[in-house]
């Protein structure tokens, strides 16, 4: 059984290595500021290739989610029922990801506030979330 | 362009398993069937024009398609705007036909992906593969839950959308999956990927289609009595993933279907059936509120209240869509829009209004349309 990998994209580099060291990067243009994810070598608004790699503060909000009862793939078949969630961050980007403590999707719900939560698969870190219930 | 090119032949192979068939030799045997149904003969057609196949984009397919077709033509090659492709092909088709690059063009798909591979319906999505994200279907479901949570639409308001399919699906002998659907049944089926249920999804068939696209004049020349004209068409692409899209809810097919409707001279007034690409439920309800037949959020009520059926002021899907009768992408629901302006439908809807149909690719990231008009 072999876990999925990111394609191998120097663009993407610095996202996965952020990762590695616990924070989640987003890139933001230095010409006309859009912000976006995932990785990128030209800014999709304003096409520049001027920009900078930003920390999130990893605070969001859900957009939508969907659960899978089927596993397209062997790595995934202990895993089901489980969630892949559509989260903006408070910064602007959105990614996909799973809310780890969502109990297969029936804690979710649109607008739920969640909270980074990197975790490991295997030498990959993945950028993970939770529900966020306290204080921000 | 209104009505200055027509329709005058369609043809299509059985919609299900064709084991040991090549996919080329599906869109020949529906071609020949277009040809025929045309009346025509071969010689007259100049342009070849083909949805890639889904199952195995290939280079240079377009002309393997023409060869095997005995035909040089003068226009041809192949599209992929996955689904969307056949109604743009058709409008290339009316363009260069105008412009005098071509006289007569088959505008055809075929794919096997039931008997061959439909891994291109479970692959993985990128690297959000390493989340989880697989397939064509979970794209749709984000939609699908957006709009349940947004618009608080019960389940049962959804089940509206194959329950009536499906209907339509039972009455056509040429269906494949003609049993008809109850609503208990629909919510009592386990989810695929939730919220979309089995029923949610449309088949996954072999088969090919094709239609043949000529001038008006020509056609009337050469005594083709069954020409349907195209009053309009119009394209719109919403191209970014599903995710990155600032609203999961609206796509440009509204683009799409104004443009159509402005070429055609029409408004929604005068559109009597309609024949929506069903993928997933999901894709039919965004259809009908992008073209500004509900709005925003009341499509699936209008589905539930019986808008979309046979007595609906906008009935569906007339053939069974791809939910029931076909499972291939987008030229079948043109042809059974052309069947119904020719009056030879196997359920008919009367009246003299235009019949609007869709075609969409990717996860709602291509989309076309195209309006028909009555055989004169």
């Amino acid at each position: 059984m072999t876990f999925p990998r990111p394609t191998d994209s120097p663009a993407a580099q610095p996202y996965w290595q952020g990762l590695a060291r616990g924070v989640l990067l987003y890139q933001c243009c230095r010409k006309c500021e859009e912000v976006w994810l995932p990785a990128r070598e030209a800014c999709p608004r304003c096409l520049s290739d001027d920009h900078a790699w930003m920390e999130s503060a990893g605070r969001g909000k859900v957009v939508s989610w969907i659960v899978y009862h089927t596993a397209y793939d062997e790595a995934f078949r202990d895993r089901v029922p489980y969630d892949v969630t559509l989260v903006e961050l408070d910064e602007g980007p959105r990614l996909l990801t799973n809310v780890v403590d969502s109990d297969a999707g029936r804690a979710l719900s649109i607008g739920a506030r969640v909270r980074l939560k990197i975790e490991r698969e295997g030498d990959l870190a993945l950028a993970r979330f939770q529900l966020d219930c306290g204080p921000a | 362009m209104r009505g200055k090119v027509v329709i005058a032949g369609v043809g299509h192979t059985a919609y299900g398993k064709h084991p040991g068939r090549d996919r080329i030799s599906l869109i020949v045997e529906a071609s020949r069937k277009a040809i025929e149904d045309a009346g025509i003969d071969k010689q007259l057609v100049d342009g070849v024009l083909v949805k890639m196949a889904n199952s195995e984009p290939s280079f240079l397919y377009g002309q393997r398609v023409a060869e095997a077709l005995g035909i040089r033509p003068k226009v041809g090659g192949s599209l992929d705007q996955g689904g969307a492709a056949n109604i743009a092909l058709i409008s290339y088709a009316a363009m260069a036909i105008e412009a005098g690059l071509m006289q007569v063009a088959i505008v055809c798909f075929g794919d096997n992906p039931r008997t061959g591979s439909r891994q291109v319906y479970a692959r993985p999505r990128g690297d959000d593969a390493v989340y989880g994200f697989y397939s064509t279907a979970a794209g749709y479901a984000l939609i699908h839950q957006r709009y349940r949570g947004e618009y608080r639409v019960p389940d049962a308001q959804f089940g509206a959308v194959p329950v009536t399919v499906r209907e339509h699906g039972a009455k056509n002998p040429n269906a494949q999956l003609r049993a008809p659907l109850t609503l208990d049944a629909y919510l009592a089926a386990p989810y695929l990927i939730e919220p979309m249920r089995r029923d949610d999804c449309c088949l996954v068939s072999d088969g090919a289609s094709a239609v043949i696209v000529m001038a008006a004049d020509h056609a009337r020349q050469i005594g083709i009595e069954k020409a349907v004209p195209i009053l309009g068409f119009g394209q719109g692409q919403e191209s970014w993933e599903v995710h990155l899209r600032p609203d999961l809810l609206r796509t440009m097919a509204a683009e799409s279907a104004a443009t159509a409707f402005r070429m055609a001279g029409l408004t929604h007034r005068d559109i009597g059936l309609a024949q929506l690409y069903d993928c997933f439920t999901i894709t039919p309800l965004i259809t009908l509120e992008d073209y500004g037949f509900c709005k925003p959020g009341h499509a699936a009520a209008f589905a539930a209240e019986g808008g979309i059926g046979l007595d609906g002021s906008l009935p569906m899907n007339t053939s069974g869509g791809l939910l029931s009768e076909t499972g291939t992408p987008g030229l079948p629901l043109v042809i059974e829009g052309v069947r119904q302006m020719r009056g030879d439908a196997n359920l008919q809807i009367g009246g003299d209004k235009a019949c609007i149909i869709s075609n969409q690719g990717g996860t709602m990231h291509t989309h076309s349309t195209l309006i028909l008009g009555r055989t004169a």
